[in-house]
């Protein structure tokens, strides 16, 4: 594939009660994010398992978000708060495994957030953009 | 008397703890021994050469064990020969099944390594920059061959179609007398499965608070092994010492926290585990108290993966 043709392939995993809500409401206000943005739903934040972060970047994401609610907003509860320590954790070690950090991101976004979560997805797009392909290829053969 | 079961063992790209290991079984391999004919086990048992396994017919041999890992092109061809020449194979030692402490290398390019081992180090002396190669030529008409050494560690598993997997580094022996036991007697479980028990180490860890009847609490801060000595009796996890007991097949019966060490998790992942080290990622940081202390551990990829790293997802790092 030439540089030219290329547009990133980038997996959001959003939970259900805030993120993927404030996807939605993006919509219906019709704020605009790219195109790039594939959006995976999640019950929870907490729910997400480590292998499904790392399955992605392996089957040729580009980049990595998980959205989740604000902390103290989790619908159940912690979940949240149990994301951010394995997504912090889960982070260092892809670092260490050579995955350029930017590549996977955590955020906050609630469900009445809309026009951040446009201004999140495009501001991820471009970093993505700037980084270029994933090295690892479409098909996880780097 | 019925025929003696055949049995073949390789050593790959391991240290010969496996092979103490089967030596250790002692009193139960010599119960074992009369039933079995050892047509393959260089060099240590059977003084038999590649070309004769090579020469035996395809399936003849009942049992093949294969303990260490695979790094050169001489250890991937003898263990696909291994694989044509037994009804059944097993991996024997994490090394086999997962990639083991040589996999660790996987961190690493064949380049840095070269450069490490032939060129860096203080007291190296190599003037005329010599590195391994696959063949040279000696006085002009000797051509002398070595193995092709791989860009990466990959285990046996991964090379071959392996019939049953155990953990462990070295495996205790009595559970290679158990599998040993279970082949012999033909109650195996399915193809593919590992030959263990399933517990997790916690699971058979005196130190387990649910065993005594209390709560588990969480991790108030990180430690190292050297931070002290842990109180007896109490979970080394909930201490503050990386322990990998939640995930870790527990067939050694807990040898390490028995004796104030920490898990590392050599006994391969419990059952349902896809990859090791991040499985032990996600029940690590569950156990935190606070998202910080993850900056008080080091190099999580070699923490985590000191045992998988070439059967984890990504199978190393990416230079
Ligand atoms: S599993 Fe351990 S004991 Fe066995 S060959 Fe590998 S490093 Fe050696
Ligand atoms: S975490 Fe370690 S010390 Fe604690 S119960 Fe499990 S195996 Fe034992
Ligand atoms: S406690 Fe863990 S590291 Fe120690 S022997 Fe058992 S499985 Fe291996």
């Amino acid at each position: 594939m030439a540089m030219s043709d290329w547009k990133p392939n980038i997996i959001v995993f959003a939970c259900n009660w805030c993120t993927y809500q404030g996807a939605d409401l993006a919509g219906s206000l019709r704020y605009k994010y790219p195109s790039s943005i594939n959006i995976i739903r999640v019950p929870c934040s907490g729910a997400l398992e480590a292998e499904y972060i790392v399955e992605a970047l392996n089957k040729g994401a580009d980049g990595v978000l998980v959205g989740g609610c604000h902390p103290g907003d989790c619908h159940y509860k912690e979940g949240n708060y149990k994301a951010l320590r394995r997504f912090n954790l889960l982070h260092k070690l892809l670092e260490d495994m050579g995955v350029e950090p930017e590549r996977v991101r955590l955020e906050w976004i609630s469900g009445s957030e809309g026009k951040r979560f446009a201004e999140v997805m495009n501001d991820f797009d471009a970093v993505i953009r700037k980084l270029g392909p994933n090295p690892r290829g479409r098909n996880g053969n780097a | 008397m019925p025929e003696k079961v055949k049995l073949a063992y390789l050593l790959a790209g391991g240290c010969a703890g496996c092979d103490m290991a089967v030596v250790d079984l002692s009193e139960t391999l010599l119960d074992v021994l009369p039933q079995l004919e050892i047509v393959f086990w260089a060099p240590t048992v059977a003084d038999v050469k590649y070309k004769d396994l090579e020469a035996m017919p395809d399936g003849s041999i009942d049992v093949g064990l294969v303990a260490g890992m695979v790094r050169l092109s001489e250890q991937e061809h003898m263990v696909k020969v291994m694989r044509r020449k037994c009804k059944t194979l097993i991996a024997l030692g994490i090394c086999a099944s997962m990639g083991g402490i040589p996999g660790m290398a996987n961190m690493h390019s064949k380049k840095e390594i070269f450069d490490t081992a032939y060129f860096d180090t203080f007291s190296t002396d190599n003037p005329e920059g010599v590195v391994p190669r696959t063949n040279c030529l000696v006085d002009g008409k000797y051509e002398l061959t070595l193995p092709d050494f791989y860009e990466k560690v990959r285990s046996v598993a991964s090379v071959v179609d392996v019939d049953y997997l155990t953990g462990g580094c070295p495996p205790h022996h009595s559970f290679i007398g158990a599998a040993l036991t279970a082949v012999l007697e033909g109650k195996l479980p399915p193809r593919g499965s590992w030959l263990t028990g399933g517990k997790a180490v916690c699971d058979v860890c005196k130190r387990n608070p649910a065993l005594q009847g209390k709560e588990r609490e969480l991790i108030q801060d990180i430690k190292r092994v050297t931070d002290g000595e842990p109180e007896q009796d109490k979970c080394l996890l909930q201490e503050g010492y990386i322990c990998l007991g939640p995930v870790t097949q527990g067939d050694c019966n807990a040898q390490c926290p028995n004796v104030n060490m920490p898990c590392r998790g050599c006994g391969g992942p419990i059952p349902g585990v896809k990859d090791f080290g991040l499985r032990a990622v996600s029940a690590i940081a569950a156990s935190m108290t606070d998202e910080k202390l993850v900056d008080k551990i080091d190099c999580p990829a070699k923490l985590f993966y000191r045992y998988s790293l070439p059967s984890s997802i990504l199978g190393g790092k990416l230079k």
